[in-house]
């Protein structure tokens, strides 16, 4: 069955995970490889969430989400669809940034980037991770070093300046995951950024 | 199988499992609180170790598990059949085979690769915990990055026994960030936690998780004039005659007479395979 066959056939609610245990694990290695390797884009396209939210933004909800987790829907990605759907597979609770574990939505809508929970001093884990949807993921672009990268990494960033600003703050800062289609990337805050 | 989730664990304590490893892999060596659960073991025996490893597996992985180097001790035969039971994932005993490794106490001689995962058993995560109880004082030791107190600890080993007399759960500090405890591993496998594969830590009673991602520089603490030494008994193996390995030193008889041997069982069994022969060891009929 096809998507659009999926999603005619199970309504709005349509594009869930077919087998919850198996796939959420297999998603998670894949979230687990991309955010301990900073630079690594895999694929991951296994949910299909409503328009306009990526297979691999979906994957990454459904495998990460529930009811324990505030999830901020920026901008396009705030549709009755994706509330809907996203209160159906995970029962998470929709939250302004403030609030949010998980930010989802395009660069544009998901800044400023001080409105999101850094951590504290003691708890730096108590911080949100943003998924962000991009247009283009590819080995290019800003030079990253750091844990996880072998001697540098090269990745396509929506904001290279905004990102260094926000691993200037480690220990605390926010993690970011970047989805474009069917693959997935990360950034977690400490890696080092220089531009070209 | 049907009796149970997959890997045991119910979906959502894996979901918060998953997600503490995510936030421990970005803040390299820092201690990520986490709701442990009852496991069908006790405290002590790996639950934290468990709990990762069921977060972390898929039904394509290939499993091993190893306590203090070996394959066949009561701990690891009991966790490979557990996850045998519940996961279904293969097992083995070849380190070069496994996709995810649950260790405790000990590295793997041969060198781990960039698509394995090795998951540490961990008893005591608090590096700073025998220098000051509280965990309120030891928190904000770590925000402060407040490590005085542990040269002071080693300082003192030096001035009692002439050199840092510490042998196991030697202190690192990560990525230039957080002092860690990297379990109780001899001093002898600190230089390896600097790996291709990706280090998760568990512990079950004390409910904390933390990571070391591939590549991190580990640096264990020390002095100029006193720098960090790995050290290991000064002997061969006597089956396979590695004199690369840690040993395990083994009282044969009432006379003193002992032997050294591999801690790492599948290390040791390879070089016996390719025909290394030690002062006491056989040849392995091809």
């Amino acid at each position: 069955m096809n998507v659009s066959e999926n999603r005619a056939a199970h309504g709005a609610f349509g594009g869930g995970f077919a087998d919850p245990a198996i796939e959420s694990a297999f998603a998670f290695r894949t979230a687990m490889s991309v955010m301990a390797k900073p630079g690594e884009i895999r694929a991951l396209d296994t949910a299909h969430p409503p328009a306009p939210l990526s297979s691999a933004a979906g994957t990454l909800l459904l495998t990460l989400c529930d009811p324990e987790t505030g999830v901020f829907l920026a901008g396009a990605c705030d549709t009755p669809e994706m509330r809907g759907w996203l209160a159906f597979h995970t029962g998470a609770p929709v939250v302004g940034a403030d609030r949010a574990e998980f930010a989802v939505g395009r660069w544009a809508d998901l800044v400023p980037l001080d409105h999101y929970r850094i951590g504290t001093p003691e708890y730096p884990d108590r911080s949100a991770t943003l998924i962000v949807e991009v247009d283009t993921l590819e080995a290019a672009g800003a030079t990253l070093r750091g844990p996880g990268i072998k001697d540098s990494a090269t990745l396509s960033l929506p904001d290279p300046a905004a990102m260094a600003g926000n691993a200037m703050l480690f220990p605390l800062g926010l993690d970011f995951f970047l989805t474009c289609g069917g693959r997935i990337a990360a950034l977690p805050r400490s890696t080092q950024i220089s531009e070209g | 199988m049907s009796d149970y989730n997959f890997a045991y664990l119910d979906e959502q304590t894996k979901r918060m499992i998953r997600r503490a490893i995510l936030k421990g892999l970005a803040v390299p060596g820092y201690q990520v609180p986490f709701a442990s659960r009852e496991m069908p073991m006790p405290y002590g025996w790996g639950t934290g170790g468990v709990q990762v490893s069921a977060a972390t597996l898929t039904p394509e992985d290939t499993f091993k598990v190893i306590d203090q180097g070996s394959d066949d001790t009561t701990n690891a035969v009991s966790i490979r059949k557990f996850f045998e039971k519940t996961a279904g994932v293969a097992v083995t005993e070849e380190t070069e085979k496994a996709s995810v490794i649950q260790t405790r106490h000990r590295i793997p001689e041969a060198p781990l690769r960039e698509d394995q995962i090795l998951v540490y058993q961990v008893p005591i995560p608090e590096p700073l915990r025998f220098l000051e109880p509280r965990e309120t004082e030891t928190r904000k030791m770590h925000s402060l990055e407040e490590y005085g107190l542990m040269h002071v600890k080693l300082y003192e080993d030096i001035s009692q026994h002439g050199a840092i007399a510490t042998a196991y759960a030697y202190p690192v500090k990560v990525a230039d960030r957080y002092v860690m405890d990297p379990s109780p591993i001899p001093k002898f496998d600190n230089p390896k936690l600097e790996m291709a594969a990706i280090q998760l830590f568990g512990a079950g009673r004390e409910q904390r998780i933390y990571a070391v991602p591939p590549y991190t520089k580990v640096v264990s603490l020390d002095f100029e004039d006193y720098p960090f030494e790995a050290t290991k008994a000064d002997h061969a193996c006597d089956l396979c005659a590695a004199e690369d390995s840690y040993l395990d030193e083994v009282i044969l008889d009432d006379a003193g007479n002992r032997m050294f041997v591999c801690s790492d069982t599948d290390y040791c069994r390879t070089r016996r395979e390719a025909g290394h022969v030690g002062r006491l060891g056989e040849e392995v009929a091809a």
